[in-house]
């Protein structure tokens, strides 16, 4: 294979280990057909279509690949849920909804190397038996979506796509499906209702597990677009190669995106659990901006619980357990959960002291509530009021006593909705309560404790 | 429409009806073209073609820029649905309009990283730079006009771009890093 070249100024940092980036920010790649045909695209399609199925998600099963989306779920242990007396169609969705705030990988691979999804799609389609499948990529991609369907085409005229795919009698439509700005049909069931034409309200599980009860109640497989990624490389290193990179239960390598107050915000790619927070912040992305020192990190996604920039925090388990700082925090997925965060959607969201943590708190807020689908009435009216809270926190019209309210709130939403929407929206308040309640309570006024909000103390708090 | 409304009576209301759909027919056409993209579209949901309606409701919003009631029944009697249940997903979705936006529709990424980043520093100079005027902005009704028509304006929230912000979109144009709001702006004519 060539030497590849990168674009001047968009290099990998020499940390980065590239397998799904590959070709993003590459000289003189493009994403179309010829390009991706140049070098050995859809061999991997063409090796999985000389296997069994069942032969396809081993590998994938023995890779230990985890869900990018969010839960760090095992992708391969998702695909054998389908129960295997099923004798409904079964469909595959690839989830391109990327919305949790901090998080912009699938951006990069849809624009840049298009065919390294739809081929990831093709294979896990051949392992799982789905002959239809949909990409529900968010609106607010109208150009993403449109490389996507060219795409789409120009499987379709090599034989990648359509009936009958290299002679090996297997038949797979894709179509692009674009979403209409709503953050809840990240949520796969949620996605579901959507690609169904309705409301996106979400399903409760049990009984609608997708695997089981998907799309049209049939057995649907909902992967991220850099999951599906992850196949075609594991077809084309082997499940066992493919694996030593990262570290065990946390294989592979995964996108870290990092925006907020350093010097260098932006996207890499690193093997799971190789760097810490320290080198990620500091060496790969240039440390923190000039005279200021850390605050806070949300580590995976805004819907990640904060960490405190002094926090101790404790990970392994019995004589292997030990104390670090939040710079030494490897990341991956369990250390993140031992940390009691989460590796989430690989954004991380970093904070300098000259940040106002109610004002972070505030912004985070707004977003939730303003995605709470409105179907539970926890989250419908808790995601409000603390986005009413928070507002007067930061308008200085709140009392000290409204952030044991705000806390309180949140803890009501938990736990208590049909989907993970409710946690989403409520850990960013309890552990921002938790972990910086005095500088929350500093930005309130002890005068207006036991005063009623009316209108007034309302409307000049309005963050709109 | 409040002033053709029909006295109680079933016979009027009845003819109300008609008269309603008769006008609406005059004035809501879909071209040949955009109907026979609609089509190829619809034949992308085998299974149920309710799935659809996202589809259509987006041909139909690029094409008229925003959703009328028009637009809500011709996609219901398009995909054999219940108006109702059309509407309720225009209601729904952020990414559909019910109103008229200006010639260019901006939406400026609201949330944290792109906040940090001066997003809403970016939304005021907009504004101030093409006139419009935010204050009567809800919930409910998110999108401002400016006064000539050329411009309006929304915060979307997280464009997934969080680390060249701050971001939007101007029509189907993605922008980052906006720090030149002229420049910005003079792209649109």
């Amino acid at each position: 294979m060539s030497r590849v070249i990168y674009k001047e100024g968009r290099e990998p940092h020499p940390r980065e280990h590239r397998v799904v980036f590959k070709n993003v920010d590459r000289e003189g790649w493009d994403p179309s057909m010829d390009m991706y045909l140049s070098e050995g695209g859809y061999d991997q399609l063409k090796k999985a279509l000389t296997l069994k199925p069942g032969e396809v998600t081993d590998e994938v099963k023995k890779a230990g690949l985890r869900g990018r989306g969010g839960a760090g779920f095992p992708a391969g242990v998702k695909w054998g849920f389908i129960p295997p007396t099923n004798e409904k169609p079964v469909y595959l969705i690839c989830n391109a909804d990327e919305s949790e705030p901090g998080t912009f990988k699938d951006r990069y691979i849809i624009h840049q190397d298009p065919h390294q999804l739809i081929e990831g799609m093709a294979i896990s389609c051949f392992a799982v038996g789905a002959h239809l499948a949909y990409i529900y990529i968010r609106e607010e991609f109208p150009e993403g979506a449109q490389i996507l369907e060219k795409a789409i085409e120009e499987a379709h005229k090599k034989g990648f796509l359509g009936k009958d795919i290299q002679g090996s009698g297997f038949d797979l439509e894709i179509y692009v499906h674009r979403g209409a700005g709503a953050y809840i049909c990240g949520e796969e069931t949620g996605l579901i209702e959507s690609l169904e034409g309705k409301r996106p309200y979400p399903r409760i599980k049990p009984p609608y597990f997708p695997a089981a009860m998907g799309l049209y109640l049939c057995p649907t497989i909902v992967n991220n677009v850099e999951t599906l990624c992850h196949v075609k490389h594991i077809m084309e290193i082997g499940s066992e190669k493919w694996s030593q990179t990262g570290k065990p239960n946390n294989t592979g390598t995964r996108i870290l995106c990092v925006s907020g107050d350093v010097k260098k915000p932006g996207y890499y790619e690193v093997q799971v659990g190789h760097v810490t927070m320290g080198e990620l912040i500091n060496d790969i992305c240039g440390g923190l901006k000039d005279g200021r020192e850390l605050k806070a990190v949300i580590p995976g996604g805004s819907s990640a619980k904060v960490l405190r920039a002094d926090e101790k925090f404790t990970i392994g388990r019995g004589d292997d357990a030990k104390e670090i700082s939040i710079w030494d925090i490897p990341m991956d997925f369990d250390s993140l959960a031992a940390c009691g965060s989460m590796a989430g959607s690989g954004g991380v969201i970093v904070i300098d002291d000259s940040r106002s943590i109610s004002w972070v708190l505030n912004n985070i807020n707004n977003f939730y509530a303003h995605e709470s689908c409105g179907q539970c009435t926890p989250c419908r009216e808790g995601s409000l009021w603390m986005k009413k809270i928070t507002d007067r926190v930061v308008a200085g019209k709140a009392s000290p006593a409204d952030i044991d309210t705000l806390d309180s709130v949140a803890r009501n939403i938990d736990g208590r909705t049909i989907c993970a929407f409710g946690e989403a929206s409520s850990w960013p308040t309890e552990s921002f309560v938790e972990k910086f309640r005095d500088e929350l309570v500093a930005d309130t006024n002890p005068e207006l404790e036991g005063v009623v909000v009316n209108a007034e103390t309302f409307t000049a708090a309005a963050n709109l | 429409m409040t002033d053709k409304k029909p006295k109680n009576s079933a016979s009027s209301h009845a003819s109300f009806l008609l008269t309603t759909f008769y006008s609406k027919k005059m004035s809501f056409e879909v071209p040949s073209d955009l109907e026979k993209e609609i089509d190829e579209r619809i034949t992308h949901y085998p299974v149920s073609k309710r799935s659809a309606v996202l589809p259509v409701l987006h041909a139909l919003q690029h094409h008229f820029g925003f959703l009328s009631e028009d637009a809500v029944e011709w996609t219901a009697a398009k995909l054999e649905l219940e108006p109702i249940k059309v509407l309720e997903v225009v209601t729904f979705y952020p990414g559909f309009r019910q109103e008229a936006p200006g010639k260019y529709h901006i939406r400026v990424c609201r949330t944290l990283s792109c906040a940090m980043a001066g997003s809403y520093e970016l939304m005021e100079s907009i504004c101030e730079k093409t006139g419009i005027d935010r204050s009567g902005v809800t919930h409910h009704n998110p999108i401002a006009v400016s006064p000539d028509g050329k411009f309006s304006i929304e915060f979307a929230e997280c464009l997934a771009s969080c680390g060249s912000g701050p971001v939007c979109l101007v029509e189907d144009d993605f922008h980052e890093a906006v720090s030149d709001v002229d420049s910005l702006l003079s792209q649109y004519p």
